[in-house]
């Protein structure tokens, strides 16, 4: 007899399973929802740190103030010393005069200011840094080099960011671990449950002689789909927080120092990444629900 | 063809239900299982149909050997065999039709060689009639015949009953019995295992007897002596 693979078969067996305990099913796919959607919002929320994280490191500088007994040529000389330096990105050389000109300007109505002379200040590097993670070691390496007297850096606020960066980072990839894993199980119950209702249908299809693979494509089916739906469903629910909690965050920050990332900009990888999961863990917990059955 | 030699098997919980059983039925025979009850007889149907496993000796079923099958050869065995119980173990919400469709698409048969094989068994246990109906719509003596239809519609080459006629009145079970004989002159292997005497001896077939784990006897043609049942 020819035994082809019957996709038709297995995929009607499926729907059918799901709707023949459809109040299991459905708290089956609810459960996905949820694991997806903290999973989904730690991650946001991670994603979202490290780019206000990027945004700082674009405008990552710090200043590193030239010895005043160096002519401006001896400290022009400087600059290829600085670039050496592994981790900075771009170094602008800065005169006295310029940065008088800088400091000067937006306060323009300041008289006091009028008659002071450049010899006041010194001159400068401004130094952009690629990793601000590695911003400190940067620092003892500039500090170094023969010239530079003194530095000005804003350690504390990068530090701050990459703390909750890094926790938030580890707080997901916590979460998302036990909600896989108890998603898993949840589906695992929920195929189990389908295994038992069709307990003596499973039966008389081994007592016939059908493949281990036969008997359990349709619950791998109905595990896919019921991953596959919480998937979904997940996705657009995890649109519809995101936009609120955005829009929420932006009216209540008058600083505008922080930016949210679009949710248009990533919802291709965000579906991708859920029906993965969502996938994963449907199949994985049918196969996981009927190892059992399959032995005999 | 059946071999089993020297077989014991010993349960988890230590209980010997067979100790040293030695069987032949070759091809085209007609074997009655006897024995009372708790003598092992359902361990040797189970063993036959690889549902459970020997804890010693061999076991030959139909070309395959059952001491170092493989898992994924165990289904191919089975197609082999044709498996009746007391209870019928039919599926209550499909139809007898769908019962049928439902054996046959398990090994992966098309809807073509469905429709032609299973309008042929049907008639051959005289239901034809009663393809639609669902088996609660049915009496005990009809559902054991689609169990029958059901062993038979991917052409085993030998059956295997447990106490078919168990739950069934003397004349449904003369009736049940009559059939397996004639499927058996057909050219299906059959054994049948049962209690009862009378059956047995009507009948006259070879009659293997058991009790407490082991074959006292094994006559061809002879009749149930069975004392204690
Ligand atoms: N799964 C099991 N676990 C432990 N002991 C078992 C198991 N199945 C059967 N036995 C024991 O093995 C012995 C043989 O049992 P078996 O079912 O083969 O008897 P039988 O001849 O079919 O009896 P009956 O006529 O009542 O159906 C009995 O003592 C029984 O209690
Ligand atoms: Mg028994």
């Amino acid at each position: 007899m020819a035994r082809k693979f019957d996709a038709g078969y297995y995929l009607s067996e499926g729907f059918h399973s799901i709707f023949t305990h459809g109040f299991m099913s459905f708290a089956a796919v609810c459960m996905i929802v949820a694991c997806l959607l903290i999973m989904g919002s730690f991650s946001l929320v991670a994603v979202n740190l490290d780019h206000m994280l990027g945004d700082l490191e674009a405008e990552n500088e710090f200043i590193a103030y030239v010895d005043d007994t160096y002519t401006e040529a001896q400290a022009r000389a400087m600059q290829s010393e600085l670039e050496k330096i592994s981790n900075v990105s771009k170094v602008t050389f800065v005169t006295r005069a310029q940065a008088l000109e800088d400091f000067k300007s937006g306060r323009e109505s300041n008289p006091l200011l009028d008659d002071l002379a450049p010899e006041v200040l010194r001159d400068r590097f401004r130094i952009h840094v690629a990793d601000i993670e590695q911003l400190s070691a940067t620092c003892e390496a500039v500090r170094l080099v023969e010239g530079v007297d003194d530095l000005s850096v804003a350690l504390e606020i990068a530090q701050g960011f990459i703390l909750v960066r890094n926790i938030a980072t580890g707080v997901a990839l916590v979460l998302i671990a036990i909600l896989a894993v108890v998603s898993l199980f949840i589906i695992a119950n929920t195929i189990k449950l389908a295994t038992f209702y069709r307990r003596e249908e499973i039966a008389i299809m081994k007592m016939c002689g059908a493949t281990n693979a036969f008997v359990q494509w349709p619950f791998v089916v109905e595990g896919l789909i019921l991953g596959l739906t919480g998937a979904l469903l997940a996705f657009f629910a995890q649109w519809g927080i995101y936009q609120l909690v955005a829009k929420l965050v932006i009216q209540g920050n008058g600083l505008s120092l922080i930016t949210i990332v679009g949710y248009e900009s990533m919802a291709r990888m965000i579906l991708l990444i859920f029906c993965a999961t969502g996938a994963l863990i449907g199949v994985g917990g049918s196969l996981l629900a009927i190892r059992k059955f399959l032995q005999v | 063809m059946v071999r089993l030699i020297d077989v014991y098997k010993e349960y988890d919980n230590g209980t010997k239900a067979l100790k040293g059983v030695n069987m032949r039925i070759d091809d085209g025979e007609f074997v009655f299982l006897v024995g009372p009850s708790g003598s092992g007889k359902s361990t040797v149907i189970k063993l036959i149909t690889g549902e459970i496993a020997a804890t010693e000796g061999r076991l030959m079923v139909n070309g395959y050997s059952l001491s170092n099958i493989s898992v994924r050869q165990i289904p191919y065995m089975r197609r082999t065999l044709g498996i009746i119980f007391q209870d019928f173990r039919l599926i209550e919400k499909k139809t007898v039709y769908e019962n049928l469709s439902f054996a046959m698409r398990a090994i992966g048969a098309s809807a073509r060689e469905l429709r032609r094989r299973i309008p042929y068994v049907l008639e051959l246990v005289g239901l034809e009639q009663k393809a639609d109906h669902y088996p609660g719509q049915l009496s005990g003596g009809e559902q054991q015949r689609v169990a029958i239809a059901r062993a038979l519609v991917n052409n085993p080459s030998m059956i295997i009953a447990d106490e078919p006629t168990g739950n069934l009145d003397p004349q449904r079970s003369l009736e049940i019995m009559t059939l397996l004989e004639r499927i058996n002159e057909l050219g299906t292997t059959m054994l049948v295992v049962t209690h009862e005497r009378a059956l047995v001896n009507r009948f006259a077939k070879r009659v293997v007897a058991i009790e407490n784990g082991r074959i006292i006897s094994d006559e061809t043609g002879g009749y149930y002596n069975g004392e204690k049942i």
